[in-house]
């Protein structure tokens, strides 16, 4: 059995979404640019799934501006509002210690270029509040950038109560809603977000294609110059094939959120239950805020890459945030926001769920995990030291 | 899965001579919990020979293979030659290691040679401090 357990790190593509594509290959396959026929069909359906994602983020398609993913809708959102404020001389940024390295990345770029950023500590469930971004916003902040929900530890912020906290401030409001796009009830007017960046991949769409949602009338600076694509804030031909597959994927995925999300918690909660009967092992982040798929664990006494080899050998494919399988030598620097010790952020396991996961699935993982922790610990000097009282238990 | 050699998966899978040795004639650990890696090394050593040799590792994949292949590679050899081993040899039984897991097959030489100190130490037998660099050490 071959349990793919890792949504948050990509999705398997919906038949819609797959079928939703093919015809944007070999029958309708001209340049939206054009002005002949085939040209002009291609530029109907590039609309029509500009108007597709824009209803299911509750906003005006001309406020969907196609990138390349996430990444790319992350760079752009805060390099325009970083220069938007440079012009009237703010240059302070608020985000937070576990943001994706898609924000954390350009904002370091920003703190070269003489911008100021405050990353707000996470609390212990993986939360901040809107407190804490009200306490932090400066007469010289021009953008608040949190995420929606963590890639890591699945944890949900309070969005709306930030965005309202941003609004009464009148400072810019983005998130990187990567992984709650598709997932989550979102209303961009609503929650008061001027920017909000989505990735298809992670509902089921391709990869290589999402979103950047950005307010009329903010100005957006271009990450990629060329020609007058996407109101000429996004130069390049417009990868169709993908643009059309995505608006596919959300809708499908938005007309059956509630359902999904029903079927999705009860896995994850079945899962978190039966793990959390391994001794000496600790869930981490809060279990109510927290997205339907995602079940994040450590495990006291080993180390995570060993642990992510014992399972795909046996069938279960889920990731951690160890070092060793990020390549450097800190733990993930989510685990390490939300207090969690190098000692045992070493021994994380992340498991995602989607609607396609099955109670077998989850029954196969439930025998798997505990026996591989057993296996690894049996062979840890660490483990020993911890059962004969010479190292101390930390969870 | 294309990471790790077919050699590294083998050792790793498979681990050779894990365990501890009771009353064991030098013991060597290194790492620290902190970085992900410890290896702790049993030795014991019959007439100048390792007639057994048992690990322990906390790690990830090629520490594991790392250790599993260093044992072998001095089990039932004299104590010379398990002085002389470099993480270049074990690196090398293994197929190679990536770039950035090398530090796997260093931990398993300074192990080796951490639990040879603690023979030399115990037993009085006269060493070159040379063979030794600093900042081997059987606590963190």
């Amino acid at each position: 059995m071959q349990v793919y357990a890792d949504n948050a790190a990509t999705t398997k593509m919906s038949p819609t979404a797959i079928a939703a594509m093919l015809p944007y290959f070999d029958t309708v396959y001209g340049n939206p640019s054009s002005l002949h026929t085939p040209g002009q069909k291609a530029k109907e359906a590039l609309e029509n799934a500009r108007a597709t994602v824009a209803k299911c983020l509750g906003c005006e398609p001309r406020e969907i501006i196609f990138t390349s993913g996430g990444s790319e809708a992350d760079n752009q959102a805060i390099l325009s509002a970083a220069r938007l404020g440079a012009r009237r001389g703010k240059k302070h940024i608020i985000s937070t210690a576990f943001e994706h390295h898609a924000v954390l990345h350009t904002l370091n770029k920003l703190e070269d270029e003489g911008f100021e950023v405050t990353l707000l500590d996470v609390h212990e469930n993986g939360l901040v509040t809107a407190q804490q971004v009200k306490e932090a916003i400066r007469p010289d902040t021009c953008l608040v950038t949190v995420m929606y929900a963590n890639n890591e530890i699945g944890t949900i912020q309070p969005i709306a109560e930030i965005g309202a906290v941003c609004k009464e401030a009148g400072v810019p409001f983005h998130t990187d809603a990567v992984q709650a796009v598709g997932h989550l009830p979102i209303d961009v007017k609503k929650e008061n977000i001027d920017l909000l960046s989505l990735s298809a991949h992670k509902f089921h769409g391709p990869k290589g294609v999402g979103a950047l949602y950005v307010r009329h009338r903010f100005p957006l600076v271009n990450v990629i110059e060329g020609g007058a694509q996407e109101r000429g804030k996004r130069a390049g031909t417009e990868n169709l094939p993908g643009i059309c597959g995505m608006a596919a994927a959300l809708a499908e995925s938005c007309a059956h959120m509630e359902a999904n999300a029903k079927k999705v918690s009860a896995l994850r909660d079945r899962l978190i239950q039966g793990l959390s009967q391994i001794p000496h092992s600790a869930v981490n982040g809060d279990l109510e805020h927290r997205l339907p798929g995602n079940v994040s664990f450590c495990f006291e006494g080993i180390e995570g890459e060993s642990l992510l080899l014992l399972l795909d050998s046996k069938g279960v494919c889920a990731s951690s945030g160890s070092a060793c399988t990020s390549g450097s030598l800190d733990p993930s620097h989510v685990l390490l926001a939300i207090g969690r010790v190098h000692d045992v952020a070493h021994g994380s396991l992340r498991l995602t769920l989607c609607e396609y996961n099955t109670d077998e699935e989850i029954d196969h993982i439930l025998k798997t995990v505990p026996e591989v922790v057993t296996y690894l610990r049996n062979m840890s000097p660490v483990w020993r030291d911890l059962q004969v009282g010479k190292r101390q238990y930390i969870l | 899965m294309a990471l790790y050699s077919e050699k590294v998966m083998d050792h790793f899978m498979h681990p050779r001579n894990v365990g501890v040795l009771e009353n064991p004639s030098g013991v060597g650990e290194v790492g620290n919990a902190k970085c992900g890696d410890i290896m702790k090394i049993y030795l014991k050593i019959e007439n100048d020979i390792i007639t057994d040799v048992k690990f322990e590792t906390f790690g990830c994949g090629s520490a594991i293979a790392s250790s599993s292949m260093a044992t072998e590679m001095i089990k039932g050899k004299p104590v010379k030659e398990a002085m002389a081993l470099t993480n270049k040899a074990v690196a090398e039984a293994l197929d190679g290691l990536p770039a950035y897991k090398m530090h796997c097959s260093v931990l398993a030489e300074e192990a080796i040679k951490n639990a040879l100190l603690d023979y030399y130490q115990k037993n009085g037998i006269p060493y070159d401090e040379a063979d030794f660099p600093e900042g081997h050490s059987h606590e963190e």
